[in-house]
Parts: C-alpha cells; structure tokens; sequence
C-alpha cells in the first residue's frame, strides 16, 4: 500500500534532481537567515553558488548537537519568530535541551512522513491508534499522532504508562495499533499475561509500532509473541522533525528513509569522511523541506549503513539498517572500531552466559570481556568452561575483528547498569 | 545403589574464594570431607564432598553463586600401597577415562573417591573385581 506512490517510487534520477533543487533552497535560505550558518560558511568559504551537485554537499558543514545547544533558544531559527507553530525540545542529559522549531507547513510535513510511514506498514483507516509515548516537549507521541489521524485511524493519546488503563482502553475500543518503546511494549506484554488476558483471543491488536530506543530481533520477536502481534520498527530523532523519518516496509527488511525530505550520508565518526556504501557509520543528515529550523549534515551519532539493494515493496528511497548504537559509545581497539552492542548481540545469542559483562582494556589495547556465567552455562567442568570461553572469543572475533579475553564471572559480580561508563573500562597506557 | 554426589560451583581464582564456600558451608552446619580445586587462569571449579550435598547445593545457590551436584564414585580400599593403582588398570582395561581422583582416611578407614568418563560400566567392573563401591549415606560424614 502507497499513501504517495508516485513519489514512494520515483525513479533514482529525478529523485537526486529533486534533492539538489531543495538541497540549494535550504542552503540559501540559511545562509540569508542563520548567522550560525553564515559564520560557518564564511570560515569554510563556501557560498550557496557553489552548491551544483549533490557530490557538494560535502563542501558543507557538519552541525552537531553541540551547535543546537551553543544556539539555544532561538539562534538556528530561519524564519520570524511569529511564524513558529511549534517548539519541541530534545532532553539533554546535562544542561540545556535542543530546541526545536516546527512552522505550519513543518508540521504538517512532519505528520505526513508519518502518515506514509503507517501506511506503508500496512495502517488503514479503520485501525484504532492507541499511542502509549509520552506526550509534551518530546516528539514522538505528538508527531505520530497527528500522522494516524491523517491516514483517518481513531487517534487515542494515552501516553505512557498506566498498564490499567492501557489494558481497559485496547479492551473497550478494540485498539489495532500501539506506538510505544520496547521496553514499554514488552512491560506490558508480562502485564497482559499475568492478568489472564491471551491478546490473541481477548485483544484486536495488529501491530505495534516499536522505536525511540536501540533494539534487537530479539526484543521484537518476544513483543510479537507477547502481545499478539507484528512489530515494526521505526527510526526518527527530534532534530529531524522525530518519528517519521525512517520506517520498515511489510518486507521489515530496513528502514526506508523519505529522501524527497532528507539527505542521508553515512560518515567515519572520526575522520568526517563518507565509507562505502553498506559500510557502517554514523548516520549524517540534512532537512531538505524544512522552513523554520533547517539543519545540514546534522551528525546524529546513530551509528548505521544504508541498504542499496532494490526493495521488492518498490519503493526507491534507500533503507537503514537496525541502528547498530551510539558513536558516543564507540572504542576503538588496535586500530578496528567497536561498539559495546556487538557484543551485547554475541552474548545475547549464547546459551550459558548472562547478558551484563565488562570491557576492560589494558597495557597495549588488550581487551578482556568479562561476563556473568549463567547456570545452564555450568558442567562442573574446567575443560568445558575454557571450550565455551573459546567458543564466545571466537564468536567475538568474528563480530568485531578484534580477539578479545573472555573472563566468566559468577552471576551479580558486574554493576548493573547501561552507561558507558560502567561498561567500558579503559585501563590503556596509549 | 546411588552414586556419591559431589557439589560443584563455579568460583573466581583469587585469594579468600576457598574461605567464601566453606563459610558458606559452616554456617549451613555443613562436614566437609573433601575438597577439589581445579581452575583455569582467573576461575575454576571447587568440588565438594559433604555430609548433605542438597542442602549445600541449595546453600551456594542461595548465596548466588553457580553450584550442581555431580556424581562420582567412592570406594573402600585397604590403607595399604597399590590400591589406587589396582582400581586405576581396572578401569583402564575397560578404556575408562579417569577425570579425578583422591582419597581421604577417616576412622582408619581409606576411601577413594573418582570421577570418571562413563559411571555405570566403571561401577561394574570394580565392582566385579571385588571393590566395595559405597553409597552416600554408607560413607563416614
């Protein structure tokens, strides 16, 4: 199903035509309105002029989180104040949010991605949209809102939480469709279970629409199982108008990002230049309908590759894949790039060892993995201990490139906790 | 006839990890007869022959820590040279991998305790050489 199918599956060329056209507005217009991007070009010296092709928009600047913090509250607006519609913020851990400005036709742009979103994943006007993010400064409840009313689905903002009610609300209006993080949607699937209600009998649920937090296959398959019903995974961030910006087709194989609206580049996080494509990165992108914050090449630390292969749904905007993690979280060992989630996937997948475990480096980039066993993981066997400790390092190697130590550990040893600080230990002598 | 149950648990390889289990064990009101360590680098298994190997099993676990019961098999010899040996060929013989063995004295009485690859043959063969192979509650606890 195609809300836009014309422009769902224009052909590559007129595409990349429409891209420059809106790449070179957006440039002009920031250049005539944001003195944080006139004070860049002139350092970079560059003008509007020089922007021919798409192959220029590496002549332009990065834009980070710092910048939208620098320019807070007002400094990126590109239009007058009056003609605002709509602040939201994105939280910052310390300090000062991102402030982020939505004119009218932002708004509505924003709700239509979203609308093709939903449509693309197979949402009709007689679903009823049960929207379990959390409502306010955040984007990601009242974006999707306004796009399920678009598509014309009975719109319910319950927020977040209250699993009472949540439970009451599918019941009585027999909602089809949920939108809520994945450890929410899997908070509610033991809810659901241990009052007694077998969502495929009692509930009408369909799909549940599952982002705003990294997650694995795993996770999606338990939320399908526990609640009855398909999940789809989509991607968005406030800096780029929140949910809407890329969604999974029926296929769920990748997210097709909507490049009539956003250029996609996938860079090295430490030297600023693009890799190959299929090679993964840090996902960089620039608005190009957006009137009262425009941002180019906004370096949004998601770490991901693009799927250039043909999609049978038909539709031509390029996919991302599952975000991989964090730059923030990167580290880099002898030379090779690592995020902390490879090796959260290779536990995950191995019977015997807990979830939670340490990287500990050392000396000259030695790397030990330290893990919790687990008790199936016991024989009471040293031999069998060293082969599974064998057998994860391989495992490991083969995930990230680098062979690290594994050490075991008994359960609880390792602080309980997601940040990377507690993580990563970072003993080296470099 | 049951086997000898051993407790094993898993344990880190570093100073006051023997004295952990065996606190453990002391204040379940628990007689250790014997113990193993076998470790590898920074960890290993500890087995424990005891007087009440469910009731320790339990107690390791409650404290969080990884524990299981194993079999093994004891036996009676006479406190005399050769003996390990005889019960060694004996299952030799039979190709029967040896994993473990010690022994402890108590009462004047000598007993081996092993571990092997396969127990029902082994127990068969020994016992067909005239071992007397012992169960849980027969052994001196």
């Amino acid at each position: 199903m195609f809300r836009d199918q014309a422009i769902e599956t224009i052909d590559r060329a007129a595409l990349e035509r429409l891209q420059l056209q809106r790449l070179q507005d957006t440039v002009r217009r920031v250049a005539a309105h944001v003195p944080f991007y006139q004070q860049k070009f002139a350092e970079l010296n560059v003008t509007p002029g020089d922007i021919r092709s798409l192959a220029d928009l590496r002549r332009l600047p990065f834009t980070t989180s710092a910048d939208l913090r620098a320019n807070y509250p007002t400094g990126l607006l590109a239009v007058p104040f009056d003609d605002a519609l709509r602040l939201h913020t994105s939280s910052g851990t310390t300090g000062k949010p991102k402030a982020l400005f939505f004119s009218r036709q932002d708004v509505d742009n924003a709700a239509e991605l979203c609308a093709r979103s939903f449509v693309m994943a197979g949402v009709v006007k007689q679903d009823v949209f049960q929207n379990m993010m959390t409502y306010g400064m955040f984007t990601g409840a009242l974006v999707t809102h306004y796009g399920a009313e678009k598509v014309g689905c009975l719109v319910i903002p319950a927020g977040p939480g209250g699993s009472e009610k949540q439970l009451m609300l599918m019941q009585d209006f027999r909602t089809t469709l949920i939108h809520a993080t994945p450890s929410y949607a899997l908070y509610l699937a033991t809810f659901i279970e241990a009052h007694g209600v077998d969502p495929r009998r009692d509930l009408a649920l369909r799909k549940a629409f599952v982002g705003a937090e990294p997650y694995t296959d795993e996770t999606r398959r338990k939320i399908e199982e526990g609640l009855g019903l398909e999940v789809y995974n989509c991607y968005g961030l406030s800096e780029m108008n929140g949910p809407g910006v890329a969604f999974e087709c029926a296929q769920k194989h990748g997210l097709h990002v909507w490049e009539d609206h956003f250029i996609v580049e996938i860079i090295n996080p430490q030297t600023g230049e693009p890799v190959r494509d299929g090679e993964a990165g840090e996902l960089v992108m620039t608005t190009l309908c957006r009137e009262a914050m425009p941002l180019l090449r906004y370096r949004t630390r998601d770490i991901t590759s693009i799927l250039t292969t043909p999609c049978p749904c038909g539709r031509t905007h390029r996919r991302l894949n599952r975000i991989a993690g964090r730059s923030d979280d990167m580290l880099i060992v002898r030379g090779v790039n690592i995020y902390p989630q490879q090796i959260e996937r290779v536990l995950m997948a191995q019977p015997g060892v807990g979830r939670n475990y340490q990287i500990v480096l050392d000396g000259l980039d030695e790397m030990t993995i330290k893990v919790e066993l687990a008790e199936a993981g016991f024989e009471a066997k040293v031999e069998q201990l060293m082969k599974l400790q064998n057998h994860l390092a391989e495992k490991l190697r083969a995930e990230m490139l680098v062979k690290p130590q594994v050490q075991f550990l008994p359960p609880c040893s390792l602080p309980v906790s997601e940040g990377k600080a507690t993580r990563v230990i970072d003993n080296r002598k470099l | 006839m049951n086997d000898v149950k051993l407790v094993a648990a898993f344990a880190e390889n570093k100073p006051g990890q023997v004295a952990h289990f065996t606190a453990i064990l002391a204040n379940a009101n628990i007689n250790i007869r014997w113990l193993a360590v076998a470790s590898t680098g920074p960890y290993g298994v500890m087995k424990f022959l005891v007087s009440d190997p469910e009731l320790a099993c339990h107690a390791f676990k409650h404290e969080g820590l990884i524990a299981k019961l194993v079999d093994a098999l004891a036996i009676e010899v006479p406190d005399q040279p050769g003996r390990l040996h005889a019960v060694a060929e004996c299952l030799a013989r039979q190709h029967i991998n040896l994993d473990n063995a010690s022994g402890f004295i108590a009462n004047n009485r000598a007993f081996l305790v092993i571990e092997v690859s396969d127990h029902a043959p082994a127990r068969e063969v020994l016992q067909q050489h005239g071992f007397r192979i012992l169960a849980q509650n027969e052994l001196p606890l």
